[in-house]
């Protein structure tokens, strides 16, 4: 066990002060107790939330490769190492993670008070394996982090979710088992090949197209179910749907971002040929995903369906700008993961507040919002701006980087995507404008509340972060400019063995 | 070499002794003081366990009786799960065979000493060298089971089961002994290492090996359970006692396993392209009609049954990828992996029975899958506990079902069997579906029967420290994988 500096412990706390922190907060808990529960619980998202400044802070954005390295034996048998590592394309995804971690905890304050103890315990934990999944350097660590995070988010859909949560549970659980079937057979593959797992070792690993083409579609499977792309995104929705707010935030702030991340770190620079060869489908999909799940998400009666086919429309956006293999597109796609992360958690926690009052999800219940809630409709439509990309919120910094990306890649993707940001515009204003404005038809709108202290809180976090990225980007891209350029360097190289004349 | 060294089976020797003393202390033991009876038995367990592990920490293989038993890292490995595994068995089935009047009146001391004489047969299989040894070793494990799982006399299903399992265990017996006797007419020995070496001249006749060989394979198949002979499987199952179940469903497994080893790997390694072949099918079709079948049911344990024939389909999978053409570099690890396998299984599945036996109380057996309803909400520490095994059964991390089948893939991938692969993960997936009903029973249905768990202190303990085991060595499971590892190289140089 080496450690280079004293920088590298803080990764390993990122990932086990909050799971260790959930499983202390299931040992205590019990609902006669609740409030002490989420009391500990958000303590336990603030604490885990301190070893993940020093990431931003120390963060060296001139360094090429992995930084905060840590490397210890595991399973010496199979020469696994437990190996943590980050650089420019998984640096920001860390302290997101925690951070939006402490909204859920705050957004559960009053609203869950069913075995609060385990649905704290759940979010924890659930934080820690999904940093350690954007920290594994090792592949089978990260498959490890990769499927543990299925357990608890299983558990929190099944259990304190909607009316038809079982069956949103069981396809969340089973989708995503099924894709990561099929890449464990690849990093498997990829092991008996090289003899080791060390994912940068396989970045550099000779593989014959054909072997390319299999382990290509093999991470396909199971990063295109959990970004998800068209045509295996139906979990989404009726997950979204049924998911209680906090799952729906995390689900779409963090988890959607486990699959492109796996494009990112995987597919493209262990099988650039192959990337390079089935771009075009992958565009081909993204494009799909950005019109006609836009398009879909614009005739949606329920808000989080919405908002939920609204994702898939962005996460669009992000595997289209991978896969154009340009600087600006691929930065583009990663900032856009890291705002939609801040936008969509915001989404879901507005329609959580509102659901909270209403126990409705319906458009149609809604109108003239604004006149009894003022302070929530400012944040709503805030939100819902950035959601369709509007300049000054961070919505529109990556969507733009990701459309010159386009156009300088090809004219006409480029064009295919900017009319994106219309429908964008389309279905988040114009739901905004039936649940916000307009006169008050149903009785029990004019019953609502506005905001309290804690909803004001955890929604103005929120919307000073998609402020200040939309404002001032620039720390975000400056983080990932070297790392991108070096994975961009990689992609372009073949892998293909020499053959010999 | 030793023609009547007793040093190798002392454990052996120790579990008869102790074994037959048990039976006549407990003749003068009235029904209260039968938590004697159980103390003894635990506590010979533990004596052959120190027996068993000093044999193991020493690493060396010794022959003894004419090289009819051998006693080797791997089964010494083997054998001490076993005694672990029928330890946990019989704390967590004490309880429940007393609500079930097992272990009273005169007899009911029965109950503890066909156990330990099953528990003796599995470890001359585990040990045996030689065709009649393993035969031997058999008989004694199956008779004392078939007694067991009759235990239960005025038990309609329990008798039933019984005469099934009677009947088709003495069927696949018969196969085993005229499939050795095949062996033995075309290579003239019964000595597994001669068997070996003959075969390693070439001067035997192929084709009565092969016809030999057929009915050795059935045979093996029929005790562990692979499809097209696991009909037994899910009527012995559910219609024994639970305990009883786990007495024939976990630690045998371990001792059939051995004799796969023994017969095919250090008997036949040279036929190992026919054999393998044989099993390949065997777990293909374990595989997709155990997984298949298993969604059907609404009884636990008839589920965990067809689930079993799912995971049998794995071992194989491990023990078919050992030899490639007639390259055997990848022997140790494919097999150690199926070993690895085997005991992942049994630790994971003693659990599952376990919590069936917990939720049972007197006169309510518990084994139905709805009786699972809400159970997070009468117990959210057991509820977790059963959520952990079933994970593990489904090969999810950080659970030591994860580590077991990444095990057994990375040989068959090895072997660069792709689509087999493919195949099997994919029935994984299949698998995942019914374990992870349970958990939603657990979690997501509000309880038919609200009654407070009460769990006895031993029975409670031991369960915990299985559900931490399960995570714990699925988060570093180096150590035993290394074992088995060093032990089966072992046993193959040997």
């Amino acid at each position: 066990m080496q450690s280079t500096t004293n920088l590298s412990t803080y990764l390993s706390l990122s990932i086990w002060v909050p799971i260790i922190f959930g499983l202390i907060v299931l040992a205590v808990g019990r609902d006669s107790r609740a409030g002490m529960v989420r009391v500990l619980s958000l303590v336990g998202s603030l604490v885990s939330l301190l070893p993940t400044i020093p990431l931003i802070t120390h963060f060296n954005t001139e360094a090429h490769g992995m930084q905060f390295v840590e490397k210890a034996p595991w399973i010496e048998r199979f020469n696994i190492f437990y190996s943590l590592g980050i650089d420019g394309l998984s640096m920001w995804f860390i302290p997101l993670t925690a951070f939006i971690t402490v909204i859920v905890v705050i957004s559960a304050w009053e609203v869950i008070t069913e075995r609060v103890a385990q649905y704290m315990g759940a979010f924890l934990m659930l934080s820690g394996l999904m940093i350690g999944v954007f920290s594994a350097t090792d592949g089978l660590l990260f498959y490890f982090f990769f499927e543990a995070t299925l357990i608890p988010m299983y558990i929190i859909i099944g259990v304190w979710g909607g009316a038809n949560r079982i069956y949103a549970a069981f396809k969340f659980f089973l989708y995503t088992f099924f894709g990561s079937l099929l890449t464990l057979v690849a990093i498997i593959y990829l092991y008996n090949k090289s003899g080791s797992w060390d994912i940068l070792a396989w970045h550099q690993l000779p593989l014959s197209m054909k072997e390319q083409t299999l382990i290509f579609f093999a991470f396909f499977m199971a990063f295109a179910v959990k970004v998800p792309m068209f045509p295996v995104h139906t979990w989404l929705p009726d997950v979204h749907v049924e998911a209680p707010t906090g799952g729906s935030a995390v689900l779409a702030a963090i988890m959607l971002k486990l699959g492109a991340y796996g494009f990112l770190r995987f597919s493209l620079p262990i099988a650039p040929d192959a990337s390079r060869e089935y771009a075009w489908f992958i565009i081909g999909l993204s494009l799909i995903a950005v019109i006609y799940i836009g398009l879909v998400a614009l005739v949606q009666k329920d808000m989080k369906k919405l908002v939920a086919y609204s994702s898939i429309a962005h996460m669009g956006f992000v595997t289209l700008g991978f896969f154009m293999f340009n600087d600006m597109s691929v930065q583009g796609g990663i900032v856009q993961m890291v705002s939609h992360g801040f936008i969509s958690g915001a989404m879901f926690l507005c329609i959580g507040v509102l659901y909270d009052r209403m126990h409705s999800r319906q458009i149609a219940d809604y109108g003239g919002v604004v006149n009894k809630m003022p302070k929530f409709a400012a944040l709503f439509i805030l939100f819902s701006m950035a959601n369709c990309g509007l300049p000054a919120t961070s919505g529109f910094v990556g969507e733009f980087m990701v459309i010159l990306g386009a156009v300088k890649f090809n004219f006409v993707t480029g064009i295919a995507a900017a009319t994106a940001l219309i429908f964008g515009a389309a279905y988040s204003l114009w739901m905004a404008k039936r649940v916000i404005f307009g006169a008050i038809t149903n009785p029990h709108v004019e019953e609502l509340t506005d905001v309290n202290n804690r909803e004001f809180l955890m929604l103005g976090i929120l919307a000073i972060a998609v402020l200040v990225m939309g404002l001032y980007p620039a720390p975000f891209t400056d983080v990932m400019q070297v790392s991108v350029a070096d994975l961009l360097a990689h992609v372009a190289q073949t892998k293909l063995p020499v053959v010999a004349h | 070499m030793n023609t009547t060294n007793l040093i190798p089976m002392y454990a052996e020797v120790f579990l008869l002794i102790a074994a037959s003393a048990i039976l006549l202390i407990d003749m003068f033991l009235d029904e209260g003081k039968r938590a004697i009876t159980y103390m003894l038995t635990l506590a010979t367990l533990v004596g052959a366990a120190v027996f068993s592990f000093s044999d193991y920490s020493s690493g060396s293989t010794v022959y003894a009786f004419s090289n009819m038993f051998l006693n080797d890292p791997m089964g010494n490995l083997l054998k001490l799960f076993s005694y672990l595994t029928m330890a946990m068995t019989l704390v967590y089935a004490r309880q429940y065979s007393t609500d079930r009047g097992m272990l009273g009146g005169n007899l009911g001391g029965e109950f503890y000493v066909l156990a330990l004489f099953s528990l003796l047969g599995q470890n001359v299989m585990i040990s045996a060298n030689n065709f009649l040894t393993i035969y031997l070793g058999l008989e004694l494990m199956s008779l004392s089971l078939y007694a067991l799982v009759a235990l239960r006399r005025d038990n309609a299903r329990a008798t039933e089961a019984a005469m099934k399992y009677f009947i088709l265990g003495a069927l696949a017996s018969g196969f085993l002994l005229y499939g050795m006797s095949m062996l033995y007419g075309a290579t003239g020995t019964l000595d597994i290492s001669e068997v070996a070496r003959k075969l390693g001249t070439g001067t035997v006749d192929k084709s009565i090996l092969i016809f030999g060989l057929v009915f050795v394979v059935a045979g093996l198949a029929f005790k562990l359970g692979a499809v097209p002979f696991h009909m037994w499987v899910p009527d012995v199952y559910q219609g024994s006692p639970t305990g009883v179940t786990l007495l024939l469903g976990g630690a045998p497994k371990l001792a059939t396993f051995a004799i796969c080893v023994r017969l095919l790997v250090e008997g036949m390694l040279p036929m190992a392209f026919d054999w393998q072949q044989m099993l390949m099918i065997l777990a293909v079709l374990s595989l997709a009609i155990g997984n298949l079948t298993a969604i059907a049911q609404t009884n636990l344990k008839r589920m965990l049954a067809y689930s079993t024939i799912a995971q049998m389909g794995f071992v194989l999978l491990g023990l078919l990828a050992g030899v490639v053409g007639h390259d055997t570099a990848n022997a140790a690890a494919a097999y150690s992996s199926a070993m690895y396998y085997s005991i992942t299984y049994v630790m994971t599945t003693v659990g599952s029975f376990g919590m069936i036996m917990v939720l049972a109380r007197s006169g309510f057996e518990a084994e139905e899958i709805d009786d699972f309803k809400g159970l997070a909400k009468r117990s959210p520490a057991y509820a977790a506990l059963m959520s952990v095994l079933m994970f593990s059964l489904a090969g999810v991390p950080p659970m030591m079902g994860f580590a077991a089948k990444f095990a057994v893939l990375q040989s068959v991938l090895a072997t660069g069997a792709v689509w087999l692969t493919v195949f099997a993960v994919m029935f994984s997936l299949v698998g995942a579906f019914y374990y992870i009903r349970i958990v939603k029973v657990m979690w997501f249905d509000e309880a038919s029967d609200n009654t407070p768990l009460v769990v006895h202190g031993d029975k409670g303990l031991v369960l915990a420290l299985n559900g931490v085991a399960v995570v714990v060595l699925g988060m570093i499971p180096g150590p035993l994988l290394n074992a088995c590892m060093s032990a089966m190289s072992k046993t193959l140089a040997s």
